[in-house]
C-alpha cells in the first residue's frame, strides 16, 4: 500500500477555502505538543491563547487595532505576491511610512496648526512607503537584482534610520533620555471611534482598503493583469501585459499601503515615535496574506486570527509564563502548513494499492 | 565492441514470421486516477518486424512504450521479453536487456559536444575514448555521419536525432523504440532514416515506431498495432490497409474532409513584411535575415521549416511579444506597426494564436472567460472604463463553444481541463470570433485529434473566404498542402520566396527545408542589394 499525490484535473474550490482550517488545526495539534514538552498544560495554554482574547470586550478591541495594520499591509503584499513580485520588506516601508508622516507632526508640535495635519501625515507616509518600495522594484526591473534580498535588507536600514531619529535630533527634549519623541498633538492623532476605547479610525481605513482590493481584483482589467501576470506569465506577455511595470505597480501600491499602516500605528494607538513600534507587523503580515489566499475577504479574516495570536501571547506569557516568542513560533510554524497544505489544492492523496500478482483481464 | 549481428531475412516482406515475439504484453493497463490511458493491452513484437504504432494524440501510445521502456510502471497487466515475465524497475535495467528508445523530444545538453552526450546516456565503465572511436564506428556503419567533437547546439535538429539513435544503438539493443521520429525531419531526411531502419530490421532487430503519418507506416511496417482512447482496436498488416481505413480505425469514424471555396479572390495587402532582421534573444537563438512577404486578405500563407528555424522568432515579431527598431518592418492594414505592442497590433484588427496552447496561448488555470478577455480586452467591447464585462467574456466562450463544438465539462470551466483538441478550438474560435483582417496562426493543429483538426483548418479557410490574411506556420506539409494558397520555407532564419501550392511538391519544399536551394538566391539578393 502506498500513498500518492495525485493531480487533480481542475484546482478543487472546496480545498481552497478549507486548507487554511487544515493548516491551523495541524499547527495546534503541534503547539499542544510544544506546549507539553514546555511542561504547560496545553489545554489551558490554548484556551489564555484563543479563548480568553475573545471573551471581554477589552481585548476584542485590541484585536481589532492589532489586525488593522496587518490588514492593510497584508493586502498590498497579496498584490505583489499575485503579480510574482516578492516584496518581503513591507516591515521597512512600514517604519519608513512612520517615519515620514511623524515628521510632520514632530514639526508642528505645538504649534497652531490646523486639522490638515493629520491628512497631510497619512498622505506623506503613503508616498513614502511606495518610494521606499520603489526602490528595490526598480533594482529589479532595471539590473534584475532580486526583489526578495534587497526589499529585505532595506528593513534593517529604515530600522535605523528610525532608531537614528529617535535618539537623535527628534528625541523628546522633556522625555528623561529616553529615544522617543513627544506625544503626538490631538490634530496629528488618529481619532477613536469610541470614547475611552482603544478603536480608532485606522479600522475603518483598513475595511475601505479591502473592499478597494476586492473590487480591483474580482472586477477591473488591471486585477486581471495582475492575477495574470503571476499565474502565467508568458500567457499575460501575450495577452499584452507588461511585467515590468507591474512590479513597480504593485510595489508602490503595496508600499503605499505599509506607509499607510506606519503612521496610523504611529500616530493611533502609540502615539509617538520610537522604536519597536511594530512587533514584526510587516512580517507577519506575509503570513496574513497567504493565510488569506491572497483573497481580500480572507486576508481580513486571516488577519484577524493572527492578530489573535498576539494578543492570546501576551495574556499566555502573564497567565503562565509562556515566553512571548513562542508566538513568533506559532505563527512560523502557520506559515509551513499553509504552504504546505496548497498542494492539496491541485493534488489529493490517494491510497495505491499495487497489484503485482493477480492480473484483472479483459476479455480479448 | 559488441559483434553486431547480421542475419538475412528469411520471410518475404509484410508477412509475419513464425517466430516466438520478443517482446510481449499482456493486458497492460495504466490507471492515472479514474483515467485509463492503456486498457489491457496486448501486443507482440517478433525479430525481423517493424511495427506500427498507431493512433491519435492521447490513444495511449505514449504510456505504452513508457511502461514497455520501464520509465513508467504499469497498474496491471505484464510484459514479457523472449518468453519469460519481467518487471522492469526502470529506463537501464530495459537498456541493459537490449530494449532501445529515441524520444520524440530529445535530452541533450546543447553546450556539450556529440560525443560527451553520447557518454552521459550509457551506463557502460569503457573509456571516453575508446567510446569515442565505437561512436564514429557505429555511425560510419549506419551511414548516420556524425562529428563526435562538435558541441550540439550547431547541429541541426536531424543531426541531434541522429545522436539519440546512435546512442541507442550503440547499446547493441535488440528491440528499439522510436516515438514519432520523422515529425522534426525533411522528407529526404526522413527517406535517409527509413533505410537505416531497413537495415536494422535486416540484422535480425525489431522495431516499434509509433506515427501517425499513415503513408510513411505503409511504406516502412510490416504490423501495425492500432490504439484508440487507451485500447487496443487491431493489429493488421498496414500494406493490405488503405490510408481511409487505418485513419477510421484511429479515428474511430470517417473524417471530415476539408473544403477551400473554390473562387477565392485575393485584395489588399493586409500583412505586409518588408526586410525583417532581428537578433536572437538567447544564446544559441536563431536569427531572424531579411524577411519579406506580402499577403492580402483572402489568402492563406503557409510556412513549412523544421522547427527551430526561427518559426517561434518569426510569430513573435509578427505579433508584438518582441518589437523591430524600424517601424515600416512590419505593416498591418497599411500601418507601419514594427514597433507597436501586441495590444495595438490586434487593435489593428491581427490575431494571433501561438504554438503552446497551454502557457502562451492561455493561462492553465484560469477559467475559459478570462482566457478569452487575455486576448479580448483590447478591441472586443468587453472592459468598460476599466471594468470587466463578465458577461460579455462568458458570451465569447458561448460563442466559441457553439460555432466551433467545444467540449467541456461545464460552462466556464479552467483552460488545463479541457483536451488539447477542445483547447485549441477555443483558442482559434476566440480569435476568429473577433472577424481579424490578419491571422497569424502557429501549428494550428499540432498534437490534435483528427476531427478537431479539421474543424480548425476549415475555419482558417472561411476565414480566408471572408476576406482576411491567413499565415500559417506549420511543421506539417500535408496540412499546408490542404491549406495554403502559397508556401514559403524557413531556413536558417531566412525565408524563402514562396512557391504556389500548385508547384510546391514534397521534393522541392524538402530541398528548401533542408537548406539546399537558399544559396542561389541569396546571392541573388546580395547582388540586387
Amino acid at each position: 500500500m502506498q500513498l500518492v499525490l495525485e493531480k487533480r484535473s481542475e484546482r478543487s474550490g472546496t480545498i481552497a477555502l478549507v486548507s487554511p482550517l487544515i493548516a491551523i488545526g495541524l499547527t495546534i495539534v503541534t503547539m499542544v505538543i510544544l506546549f507539553a514538552i514546555l511542561g504547560k498544560n496545553p489545554l489551558l495554554a490554548l484556551h489564555a491563547y484563543f479563548i480568553a482574547p475573545l471573551t471581554d470586550g477589552y481585548s476584542l478591541q485590541e484585536i481589532a487595532v492589532k489586525a488593522t495594520p496587518l490588514v492593510m499591509i497584508a493586502i498590498g503584499l497579496s498584490l505583489c505576491y499575485l503579480a510574482n513580485a516578492w516584496n518581503i520588506g513591507a516591515e521597512g516601508q512600514f517604519l519608513i511610512g512612520a517615519v515620514a508622516g511623524s515628521w510632520i507632526a514632530v514639526k508642528t508640535q505645538g504649534t497652531d496648526a490646523g486639522a490638515w495635519v493629520l491628512p497631510a501625515m497619512l498622505v506623506l507616509a503613503a508616498a513614502a512607503g511606495a518610494l521606499y518600495a520603489l526602490i528595490p522594484a526598480i533594482c529589479k526591473v532595471k539590473f534584475g537584482a532580486s526583489e526578495i534580498l534587497t526589499s529585505l535588507m532595506l528593513v534593517y536600514v529604515a530600522d535605523l534610520f528610525l532608531d537614528y531619529l529617535v535618539r537623535g535630533p527628534w528625541r523628546d527634549p522633556h522625555g528623561f533620555n529616553f529615544p522617543i519623541t513627544a506625544e503626538f498633538d490631538p490634530v496629528a492623532t488618529v481619532p477613536l471611534l469610541i470614547e475611552g476605547g482603544r478603536l480608532h479610525l485606522g479600522s475603518i481605513i483598513a475595511l475601505l482598503v479591502v473592499a478597494a482590493a476586492a473590487i480591483l481584483l474580482g472586477r477591473t482589467i488591471k486585477g486581471f493583469e495582475i492575477r495574470v501576470v503571476g499565474a502565467a506569465p508568458r500567457a499575460a506577455r501575450f495577452g499584452g501585459f507588461n511585467a515590468n511595470q507591474l512590479i513597480i505597480l504593485t510595489f508602490a501600491v503595496s508600499g503605499a499601503l505599509a506607509g499607510l499602516a506606519g503612521i496610523i500605528e504611529v500616530a493611533g494607538p502609540v502615539g509617538h515615535l520610537q522604536p519597536g513600534i511594530s512587533p514584526g507587523y510587516g512580517f507577519t503580515a506575509i503570513i496574513v496574506a497567504f493565510l488569506g489566499r491572497l483573497n481580500p475577504l480572507g486576508i481580513l479574516i486571516a488577519g484577524l486570527f493572527l492578530a489573535l495570536t498576539f494578543i492570546g501571547g501576551e495574556q499566555a506569557q502573564i497567565a503562565m509564563k509562556i515566553p512571548l516568542d513562542v508566538t513568533k513560533v506559532f505563527q512560523g510554524i502557520l506559515l509551513f502548513y499553509v504552504l504546505a497544505c496548497d498542494s492539496l489544492i491541485l493534488y489529493r492523496f490517494k491510497l495505491v494499492f499495487p497489484n503485482r500478482k493477480v492480473v484483472a483481464r479483459g476479455a480479448g | 565492441m559488441q559483434a553486431h549481428q547480421r542475419m538475412l531475412d528469411p520471410t518475404p516482406n509484410g508477412q509475419h514470421s513464425v517466430e516466438s515475439p520478443l517482446l510481449r504484453t499482456i493486458g497492460l493497463t495504466k490507471r492515472y486516477g479514474d483515467f485509463l490511458a492503456n486498457d489491457c493491452i496486448d501486443i507482440e513484437i517478433r525479430p525481423r518486424e517493424i511495427h506500427a504504432l498507431l493512433g491519435e494524440n492521447g490513444a495511449g501510445k505514449s504510456t505504452l512504450v513508457r511502461a514497455i521502456y520501464g520509465l513508467i510502471q504499469p497498474s496491471a497487466g505484464e510484459i514479457h521479453w523472449q518468453g519469460e515475465r519481467i518487471v522492469l524497475s526502470g529506463p537501464s535495467e530495459a537498456r541493459s536487456r537490449g530494449i532501445g528508445m529515441v524520444f520524440q523530444h530529445f535530452s541533450l545538453f546543447d553546450n556539450l559536444t556529440v560525443a560527451e552526450n553520447v557518454a552521459l546516456g550509457l551506463d557502460g565503465k569503457e573509456s571516453f575514448k575508446d567510446m569515442s572511436a565505437r561512436l564514429e564506428q557505429v555511425s560510419k556503419t549506419y551511414g548516420l555521419p556524425l562529428d563526435p567533437r562538435r558541441e550540439v547546439w550547431q547541429l541541426s535538429v536531424g543531426e541531434r536525432q541522429r545522436i539519440e539513435i546512435v546512442r541507442a544503438l550503440m547499446q547493441d539493443p535488440k528491440f528499439l523504440i522510436l516515438d514519432e521520429p520523422t515529425a522534426v525531419l525533411t522528407p529526404q531526411e526522413a527517406d535517409q532514416l527509413f533505410i537505416v531502419l531497413d537495415r536494422l530490421k535486416a540484422e535480425g532487430r525489431a522495431i516499434l515506431y509509433i506515427s501517425h503519418k499513415l503513408e510513411e507506416v505503409k511504406r516502412l511496417c510490416d504490423t501495425a498495432t492500432i490504439l484508440r482512447g487507451g485500447r487496443k482496436v487491431e493489429t493488421c498488416n498496414p500494406r493490405l490497409e488503405t490510408a481511409a481505413s487505418l485513419a477510421r480505425m484511429m479515428v474511430g469514424g470517417e473524417v471530415k474532409e476539408v473544403k477551400g471555396a473554390s473562387g477565392r479572390k485575393t485584395t489588399v495587402p493586409r500583412l505586409v513584411v518588408n526586410d525583417l532582421s532581428l537578433a536572437p534573444v538567447e544564446a544559441h537563438g536563431v536569427r531572424l535575415e531579411h524577411i519579406s512577404f506580402e499577403l492580402k486578405g483572402g489568402e492563406i500563407l503557409g510556412i513549412a521549416g523544421v522547427a527551430g528555424n526561427g518559426q517561434d522568432e518569426l510569430f513573435a515579431a509578427l505579433s508584438g511579444e518582441r518589437l523591430a527598431k524600424d517601424p515600416g518592418t512590419v505593416v498591418i492594414e497599411g500601418i507601419a506597426a514594427g514597433h507597436l505592442s501586441i495590444t495595438q497590433r490586434r487593435k489593428l484588427g491581427a490575431a494571433f494564436v501561438p504554438e503552446e496552447r497551454l502557457g502562451h496561448g492561455t493561462a492553465p488555470r484560469m477559467r475559459l472567460s478570462e482566457n478569452a478577455l487575455l486576448t479580448g480586452h483590447a478591441a472586443s467591447g468587453m472592459v468598460h472604463r476599466g471594468f470587466i464585462d463578465t458577461a460579455a467574456t462568458l458570451r465569447t466562450v458561448d460563442r466559441a463553444t457553439e460555432t466551433f463544438g467545444v467540449r467541456k465539462a461545464k460552462r466556464d470551466p479552467e483552460a488545463a481541463s479541457l483536451s488539447g483538441g477542445n483547447l485549441q478550438k477555443f483558442i482559434v474560435g476566440r480569435e476568429i470570433l473577433r472577424n481579424p483582417a490578419v491571422l497569424v496562426v502557429s501549428q494550428p493543429t499540432w498534437g490534435v485529434d483528427a476531427g478537431a483538426a479539421a474543424v480548425i483548418r476549415q475555419a482558417l479557410l472561411d476565414l480566408a473566404t471572408a476576406g482576411a490574411a491567413v499565415l500559417v506556420t506549420s511543421q506539417d506539409l500535408d496540412e499546408l498542402a490542404e491549406i495554403a494558397d502559397r508556401i514559403a520555407v524557413m531556413f536558417h532564419g531566412k525565408l524563402s520566396a514562396p512557391l504556389s501550392a500548385r508547384e510546391a511538391s514534397r521534393e522541392k519544399l524538402g530541398l528548401l527545408m533542408g537548406g539546399s536551394s537558399l544559396q542561389p538566391k541569396e546571392i541573388a539578393h546580395a547582388a540586387g542589394a
